[in-house]
């Protein structure tokens, strides 16, 4: 992974979340959820921070970032593209929808464009089931979406 | 509500803000100023209506004219001919498929007509940010009566007179549960409210969070004084931005109106609510583990006992219980144990709220008496299949869960039936699926999810359902014999058998269910290398009749892979190598000249 160097000021805003939860390791994940907010993603440098600061192993903080799907150390773009893949999307097509994104962007899930425009992830149901398939991009939320409309999202951006 | 005259009520849910549901509440406010009406008609955004598939929904008050599928642009005329004019807008009113009428009351709607709400009660009816609402509609009455009427004992007794079962998916009495977490002996004990909601289909909690978020801090501050905690946790997913944001709110007003606090009525008992995230786990939902991520660990599940009402959240007994269970302990208190038990079947009382979601033409949130059957949700709530398809299978449970077929259509709906099937009742996603759905893949897909959520602790879990997901693949590729159906079915009984939580015992329903069910299907991939429902494109190809095509170009045209080949006016050709198997060239024909082989 390329190393990122954080600015002093940022790494003081880290310190800050950490403080406001009293450096407490069981509040580990509402820490990780602020640096996440702060940073876009948690690097292995915001990690670090948060290891020394709660007093915790690195590979304590690592094995927690890992654990949730919520948590990436990947930066996101842009604009990024989450496609539902709970079951009442699933069933109505949403992989269609996906596979349209994919060859689009020439990415994979997970994956960001070249231009860090956008990155593509899925993730298990959005609750919006009435609007199956649903796409969100940034905040904003596409209903009932089919392979062809993929072209003309996209175009938005 | 008392200074206006009447109320124009917005579904404020996830679903129809996603529909600008919010464009339309300004619109509204705006058209009402227009009309110097603002002093006399409010508006309110409320909880989910529950009948997604028609929203945004907005309902007029008091004479519950029920409009659906509202645009922005709608609210004007809304205002101007309902309000101003005092005349229905036709075209906005409900179209019932059957009678080809329009309907303006919901009580009159097949969607409705079966339902019974308790846990939902509020949903649809009050602003979910105002406590002066909820208590208008008997809120925190319940609390006041259990701590000023009744002892801990009594309320107890009282819940487990209701025969409640926890509605999270264990189906564990609740009176039960909250009678251990009371003898358990310490000065310190905790309620916890699981809101991790990982179901992928399902929405019924973050409805109740977002509809009516008081009712889920009144029932954990009465179950606080049954066990004697004065701490609550809610761990909350942090995909559902909306739910955090109205409970939040709910508990500040609470700790002002001192509901939550200190000496809570005057009568000495103390209580607060903390709200703790979850960050995307499924195994989460699984008490155990749940402990471990609010302590900041990954949540990885231990094997019981000790069960959490003796050692739980910070090794202190603790209680927890999912977000509709609590939802239905303030109307229980309020009305009696026995009136909840006369709800439902004997063993499994009350109600249940179920996410009806796939391809049905009524999508939404439904609560329903237990003991209805499969059929009357689907065909009388549900409305019947999407675009007149045939059904072939309904999903219980999520990824815990099995598929049923239409042999099961009239089993009543309770804990020990859907159990009995190969299926359980699970927290209440149901996923209606038709004749377009292959059973394999279908299976494939929770594997697909099961793979990805295993903690990875145990195993049978780790280690076997990746074999398991293997094996399917090859299945749907069309690559495995009738050998591979014997040893699928081996591995996912051993699954089942020896893993350490509830998320790998389970993990195998969803492949041994549509194994029973449809063995057909199994056997026509291994044997015949045909996909029955055309869904695995490694068993399709396309193909185009020479004799039909009188090539016309447009399905070279709209092929995204170039894979159509043809000069104009002659027969076309598709490259089976290129071909990526979308079926775009299949809709555009319009000589039915392509086929699938």
């Amino acid at each position: 992974m390329a190393s990122v160097k954080l600015s002093e000021s940022k790494i003081e805003e880290l310190r800050a979340i950490c403080r406001q939860f009293n450096n407490e390791k069981g509040e580990l994940i509402n820490v990780l959820h602020g640096a996440q907010q702060l940073f876009g993603y948690l690097p292995a440098e915001v990690q670090e921070v948060v290891a020394e600061e709660l007093n915790v192993s690195l590979a304590h903080v690592y094995g927690v970032v890992t654990f949730y799907s919520f948590f990436s150390m990947l930066p996101k773009g842009k604009h990024p593209i989450s496609i539902c893949m709970g079951t009442a999307c699933y069933v109505r097509g949403a992989e269609k929808v996906l596979d349209e994104f994919k060859r689009l962007l020439k990415v994979k899930v997970g994956e960001t464009t070249p231009d860090g425009k956008f990155s593509l992830s899925c993730l298990r149901c959005v609750g919006a089931c009435g609007l199956a398939p649903v796409v969100t991009i940034g905040e904003r939320v596409y209903g009932r979406v089919s392979a062809e409309d993929v072209k003309k999202i996209l175009g938005e951006y | 509500m008392a200074k206006y005259k009447s109320h124009i009520l917005v579904c404020g849910g996830t679903g129809c803000r996603a529909s600008l549901g919010e464009e339309i509440v300004q619109n509204l406010i705006t058209a009402l100023e227009e009309n110097n009406l603002e002093q006399e008609i409010q508006v309110v955004r409320t909880g989910c209506f529950g009948f997604c598939e028609k929203g945004p929904v907005v309902k007029m008050v008091p004479d519950n004219t029920f409009y659906v599928q509202v645009t922005p642009e709608d609210a004007n005329e809304l205002v101007l001919e309902h309000v101003v004019k005092g005349r229905k807008v036709e075209r906005l009113l409900y179209l019932d498929p059957e009678t080809k009428e329009r309907v303006s009351d919901s009580k009159h709607m097949g969607f409705y007509k079966k339902q019974i709400r308790i846990a939902l009660r509020n949903c649809g009816f009050i602003n979910p940010e105002n406590i002066d609402e909820y208590i208008a509609r008997d809120g925190y009455s319940a609390l006041g009566k259990v701590l000023v009427e009744m002892t801990p004992e009594d309320a107890i007794k009282c819940i487990k007179d209701s025969g409640l079962r926890g509605r999270g998916g264990g189906g564990f009495p609740t009176g039960l549960k909250w009678e251990f977490t009371r003898k358990a002996q310490s000065s310190q004990k905790y309620v916890v409210c699981n809101a991790d909601e990982g179901d992928p289909g399902a929405f019924m909690d973050r409805s109740i969070l977002e509809g009516d978020p008081h009712t889920v801090l009144e029932a954990m501050a009465i179950c606080g004084y049954c066990i004697g905690a004065d701490a609550g946790l809610i761990y909350i997913r942090a995909e559902y931005p909306l739910a955090i944001q109205r409970l939040k709110i709910a508990i500040d007003q609470a700790r002002q109106y001192g509901v939550l606090g200190q000496d809570i009525f005057g009568t000495g008992f103390n209580f607060d609510v903390e709200i703790r995230y979850g960050a995307g786990a499924f195994v989460c939902g699984e008490e155990t583990a749940l402990i471990h991520s609010m302590e900041g660990l990954r949540g990885e599940p231990t094997v019981k006992p000790p069960f959490p009402a003796e050692r739980g959240y910070k090794d202190k007994p603790t209680n927890v219980n999912n977000v509709e269970t609590f939802a239905n302990i303030p109307p229980i208190i309020l009305k009696g144990g026995e009136w909840f038990a006369a709800i439902g079947t004997p063993k499994s009382t009350g109600t249940k709220v179920f996410a009806l979601a796939g391809k049905v033409n009524n999508v939404g949130l439904i609560e329903v008496p237990m003991g209805i059957t499969l059929r009357e949700v689907i065909f009388d709530i549900g409305g019947g299949i999407k675009g007149g398809k045939k059904f072939k299978a309904v999903q219980t449970g999520g990824p815990s869960g099995g598929c049923l077929t239409d042999k099961h259509l009239d089993i009543p709906i309770d804990y020990e039936n859907l159990l009995a099937c190969g299926s359980m009742m699970g927290s209440g996603g149901m996923i209606v699926m038709d004749e377009d759905d292959c059973m394999v893949s279908v299976a494939k897909f929770y594997l697909d999810f099961t793979v990805e959520e295993s903690c990875g602790k145990c195993a049978p879990c780790r280690i076997g359902n990746k074999r398991l997901h293997e094996m399917l693949d090859k299945i749907t590729l069309g690559k495995a014999d009738e050998d591979e159906l014997t040893k699928l079915r081996n591995l996912a009984n051993v699954i089942k058998d020896t893993s350490l939580c509830g998320l790998g015992q389970t993990s195998p329903n969803p492949v041994l269910s549509t194994m029973d069910n449809f063995s057909d299907e199994y056997l026509a991939h291994v044997r015949d290398g045909k996909c029955p429902a055309g869904q695995c494109k490694a068993l399709m190809h396309y193909v185009i009749d020479s004799h039909l095509c009188v090539g016309c170009t447009l399905c070279g045209r709209v092929c995204p892979v170039d894979a159509i080949s043809g000069e104009k006016k002659t027969p076309h050709a598709i490259d089976s190598t290129i071909c990526i198997k979308c079926g775009a060239c299949l809709e555009k024909c319009k000589f039915g000249a392509i086929s699938v082989q």
